[in-house]
């Protein structure tokens, strides 16, 4: 197992290498100059080539690419355009305000999304099965902006309950969290629906029945468990989702996570802190894969790393 | 006459596809057991024996069946209209059952040991130490060499053979009274078909305890059983002590069965066997449900269902032909 993990870490590293690449690249393909933009629009053509001498721009994309990865191999993703702030820095102080958002969504998303599918697939073809998939599709047919918006008119506006913005207090964080979370909530809950349906049918349920056990044990002990494969490998995927993904949370409540600073970025082509977001957010989806793929060996003894 | 353990009395056990269209599986099944006996349950793919089985251990949760008429009458009382704790005793208790897939038969993320206490704790007040002293006694009894090692492992450490034989000591591991087997060597290959089938006699001349052995196979039947009902297309078509039912089968069916079945040194090229297929459930003949692959076949056959006669005192056939 300790070996898998270390085979596993070590080839994290030619595959950022080759994330690298792309996001270089492809940020670079990003029509419009930064030198312009940052210039501005009256700026003298001496003044905007000055500007990209600073910064390098004027090199080769090649040699560009080569520099920053020299400096990223050091722990330096570079100096944003826009502020000369150290990126890593600027990283640093955004990234916990989408941590503590993506946490306050995966605290109770996950729980009550797998309570919901495995209640439905219990009673399935019942009215708590009909009413929990209900729940489910217009959790996931609401999208995020507006359940936002929603939640901010009656809860912030009208009721005065709690505030419209900000992570000051535990206040502000249940509509972030109720829009970060719904999503994966619903998600979750059709998936552990099916999953739990399909190990219902297993032969080995039949067999826990057959020596006459209780069904609440037969439910939990013997279903429950090898269903939550599927569900785990679902659960990551929109971990990854979440962390990458909360830009509009953050922006509909004035948070400054990293979802702001990568539209803040792209406005202004900071290429450096576009890049230094990517692979942040490439590492996390990569890491958290290895994470559930860990989880298996967990849950089926089956799945052994060797 | 001994002692009746299980009576069933005009099964019908229906799926269904809505609330109102159904289709019967298992109809006006009918058959009792002695202590003591094993009797084989035989038929072709889809005709209804596992059914009958899940039916008689309420084991249709989760599949659209359900009983709709009969008895299931064990040890005296009418499972079909017993409590959930009264099932719940005697299922695993006093009634076990296996199955055909061994593999997949066994919870694959629970340790051996666990599987096997869970159904001892369940029907007897043995401590969970006890229950493993005896679960390991028990896989002695069924022929693993090493079942300390064996309790420890997961069933896909197991081979097939193994995981058959682990099945059957949880089903053995409180005495039952009645083990139902369905197919249990179907899915294993020839030799081991041959150990476990030794076993499960073994096993069932010590303790006395009757089964109900479900299967395809007639050589399995002769090997094992002392009487066999045969099932065609949900109904029981003949019954007969084993002996007489390979000497002297009267229902085409039975006689189109035995006739199929390879013979040694008979010097015969083609294998003969029943033309056409089991009718489907939803789509069912009028009349014999046999009449269309019989070729004994009259008009009569075709329009009028028979019933399940005595043809002498020792032998059940429906068939026009007999009545």
């Amino acid at each position: 197992m300790s070996r898998y993990f270390i085979k596993r870490l070590l080839q994290i590293i030619p595959l950022m290498l080759i994330i690298s690449i792309f996001v270089f690249f492809f940020i670079h393909m990003i029509p419009g100059d930064p030198a312009k933009t940052l210039a501005g629009v009256e700026a003298s053509v001496e003044e905007v080539e000055a500007i990209r001498e600073e910064f390098g721009l004027n090199k080769p994309i090649i040699v560009q690419y080569f520099d920053y990865m020299k400096n990223l191999l050091h722990g330096d993703m570079g100096r944003s355009l826009k502020s000369n702030l150290p990126v890593t820095e600027m990283i640093a102080s955004r990234m916990q305000y989408t941590l503590r958002l993506v946490f306050a969504g995966i605290l109770w998303a996950p729980v009550l999304g797998i309570f919901i599918g495995v209640i439905c697939a219990i009673y399935r073809g019942r009215a708590l099965d009909h009413a929990g998939m209900l729940f489910a599709i217009t959790g996931l047919s609401a999208p995020g902006f507006w359940l936002g918006l929603m939640g901010i008119e009656i809860f912030a506006v009208r009721l005065g309950w709690l505030p419209s913005a900000g992570l000051d207090t535990w206040k502000g964080y249940v509509l972030p969290s109720l829009v970060m979370g719904t999503g994966i909530m619903a998600v979750l809950a059709r998936y552990s629906r099916s999953s739990m349906l399909e190990t219902l049918r297993e032969d080995y349920v039949r067999t826990a029945r057959a020596k006459g056990q209780k069904e609440f044990i037969v439910m939990f002990s013997h279903a429950f468990k090898n269903s939550l494969i599927q569900v785990v490998t679902i659960l990551g995927l929109q971990i990854g989702g979440l962390l990458s993904g909360s830009v509009i949370t953050e922006t509909i409540f004035s948070i400054p996570g990293m979802g702001r600073l990568l539209i803040d970025s792209i406005f202004y082509r900071d290429y450096p802190v576009i890049q230094g977001l990517l692979m942040i957010f490439a590492l996390q989806y990569v890491l958290i894969n290895l994470i559930v793929d860990m989880l298996y060996g967990v849950i089926n003894p089956k799945i052994r790393y060797d | 006459m001994s002692e009746k353990l299980l009576k069933v009395k005009d099964l019908r056990t229906e799926f269904f596809s809505s609330k109102k269209s159904s289709v019967v599986a298992v109809d006006e099944v009918s058959f009792e057991l002695e202590k003591g006996e094993i009797v084989g349950l035989v038929g072709e793919s889809g005709c209804g024996k596992s059914v009958t089985s899940l039916s008689i251990m309420q084991l249709l949760k989760d599949t659209p069946g359900r009983v709709t008429k009969g008895e299931v009458i064990f040890e005296g009382k009418n499972l079909l209209t017993a409590s959930k704790k009264e099932i719940l005793n005697i299922r695993g208790g006093s009634m076990s059952m296996i199955f055909q897939e061994p593999m997949s038969s066994l919870n694959p993320s629970m340790r051996i040991d666990r599987q096997m206490i869970e159904g001892i704790c369940l029907h007897t007040s043995l401590s969970k130490a006890e229950a493993r002293e005896r679960a390991a006694k028990i896989l002695t009894q069924v022929g693993i060499p090493d079942p300390q090692r064996v309790l420890k492992n997961y069933p896909h450490q197991l081979s097939g053979g193994m995981s058959q034989r682990v099945m059957i000591a949880m089903a053995m591991s409180c005495n039952p009274q009645l083990l139902i087997a369905d197919e249990p060597t179907t899915a294993l290959d020839v030799t081991i078909q041959a150990q476990i089938l030794e076993l499960m006699k073994k096993i069932q001349k010590e303790q006395g305890m009757s089964i109900l052995l479900i299967t395809h196979d007639l050589g399995v039947v002769a090997e094992m059983c002392s009487r066999v009902i045969v099932m065609y297309a949900g109904k029981i078509v003949e019954e007969a002590p084993v002996e007489i039912l390979f000497g002297n089968p009267t229902h085409p069916y039975t006689q189109g069965l035995i006739a199929s079945v390879p013979k040694l040194g008979s010097g015969v090229k083609v294998l003969p066997s029943i033309p056409g297929s089991v009718p489907d459930l939803s789509s069912m003949p009028t009349g014999c449900r046999f009449a269309p692959r019989c070729k004994y076949a009259s008009e009569k056959c075709r329009q009028q269902e028979p019933e399940l006669v005595a043809v002498n005192d020792k032998q059940k056939c429906r068939c026009w032909l007999k009545q």
